[in-house]
This record gives structure tokens, sequence and C-alpha cells, in this order.
């Protein structure tokens, strides 16, 4: 029943991203970005908390999620260590994921070959 | 998904006639669903292994982008985006191939103006307003506590 869920609850989120794209002519990069937001403000007002109880990966895996993920790093960090924990909470939520894509970047540049663009 | 000025106007002269509104619809929503399955897939599995919640959904994220990452090197990550738009680009398999496309790419501008810089073309705006709105969250939950 989770996978069911998550496909369809994902599959929404990838459909608004799409629905954008097409209808708005905003840039994918733009779409990403309020991604991140919209997933920061869903957080805040309580919502996007209970869609992840509900879905899942289905939530956490769209780009919202990343927002999701910042949201409950920074609640945490204000509990925890007050005013400070405002600019801690996000990139220590975050840091797992950053590094991992940073290091990724890395490693594919010096791995693969760059070849011809495939356009 | 290699994204620039260029292909960007390629992708909305391709995608203009809004009659093939439905088939991108459909493409985004099977694909970017599918992507969240596989994410089910791995946060089973490390919840299933005694992992918490919060580090199975980050072994969760480390192993879809490693897959990401793996398949932007072989050139078939862009060859799934141009079929799946948004169902490719939302996931955060999307944000691995956003970072990892452009360092190859630019791998040839050297290390550090190239991979290093080019890497964060989509992830530093994404990285800059994300952390942004999160410090105003943290301050509007710290002035009015909790």
């Amino acid at each position: 029943m989770d996978y069911l869920w998550a496909f369809l609850v994902g599959g929404t989120i990838c459909l608004i991203g799409q629905l954008l794209i097409d209808l708005t002519k905003l840039s994918p990069a733009r779409i990403l970005v309020s991604f991140v937001v919209a997933g920061v403000f869903l957080s805040a007002i309580g919502w996007y908390g209970a869609l992840v109880e509900f879905a899942g990966a289905g939530a956490t895996v769209p780009l919202t999620g990343f927002g999701y993920l910042l949201a409950e790093g920074v609640k945490k960090a204000v509990q925890t260590d007050g005013l400070i924990g405002a600019l801690t909470g996000g990139f220590t939520a975050a840091s797992c994921g950053l590094a991992t894509v940073m290091i990724l970047g890395l490693l594919v540049s010096l791995l693969f070959k760059r070849g011809d663009r495939v356009s | 998904m290699q994204i620039t000025k260029k292909d960007y106007a390629e992708l909305t002269k391709k995608r203009s006639p809004n009659t093939k509104l439905p088939k991108t619809l459909t493409k985004a929503f099977l694909i970017g669903g599918a992507i969240c399955v596989i994410g089910q897939g791995f946060l089973n599995l490390y919840t299933r292994l005694g992992f918490d919640k919060i580090d199975a959904g980050a072994l969760t994220s480390v192993s879809l982008m490693f897959i990401a990452a793996v398949l932007t090197g072989f050139r078939i990550y862009d060859k799934i985006a141009r079929h799946a738009g948004a169902g490719s680009i939302v996931p955060i398999t999307g944000f691995a191939n956003s970072v990892v496309s452009p360092a190859l790419e630019f791998k040839t501008e050297g290390y550090i103006l190239g991979v290093g810089a080019k890497m964060f073309v989509i992830a530093g705006p994404v990285i800059l307003y994300g952390i942004t709105a999160s410090v105003i969250y943290g301050v509007i939950l710290y002035v009015f506590g909790r």
C-alpha cells in the first residue's frame, strides 16, 4: 500500500511541475527553486509533514521534500539552540545530501569522459 | 538533463503546441511516480535493516542520487529526461543530475572554475533560496516561540 501512495503522490507532484513547465514556460531551474521554497512553506504551516506521514517517499523524494528536510532541521535546531539554530538547522539537515551530491559530481567528472553532448 | 538557455528554447519550441500536453503530463506523472516508488523501496529496505527514520531517509536520498549520478555519467539520464520532463527534474535524482551533468560538461574548463563552479549552476540557486526560506522560518519560530 505504501508503494501505491508513493507512486500517486510523487507522480502528482511531478505532474504539477510539468504543468508549470508547459503552461508558464518557467525554466526547470526556476521550478526546482520554487519547489524547494514551497516545501519549506508547506512544512512551516504543517501540511507537508502530514503528507510525508501519508505518502512516505512519494513526498520526500521530490524536491519539495528537500524543503521539508530544511524546515524540520531548522525547527529542531531552534528548539535546542535558540536563534542560532535558525542559521544552523537548514545546513545541518541538508549536509548529508549536499556532501553526497558534491562528491558525486566530482567523482563523475573524474571518472567519465565528457563525450559529445546528446541534445 | 543539461539545462542551458539553448536547450530550454528547444524544449519550449518542442512543447509549445498544447496538443502535446496530455502526453507530457502523463509521462511526467508515470516516471516521477516510478522514481518515488524506487525511493520507497530503498526507504523500506533501510528501515528493515534497523536505521531510524531520519537515517533511512538520508540513505534513500544517497542511493537515489548515486544511481542518478552513474546514469548521468553514462548519458542515460539525459535520455530519460527528454521524455520525462518534470518527472525526472523534480525528484531528488533530477537535483543530482543538475549537479553532475554540468560538472562533467565543464570539465574542459578545469577543476576549479569548470567542475567546481559550474556544478552549482542550478544547485546554487536551489540552496540559496531553500536556506533563505528556512532561516526566515527559523526566525519566525524563535520570535513567536516554537
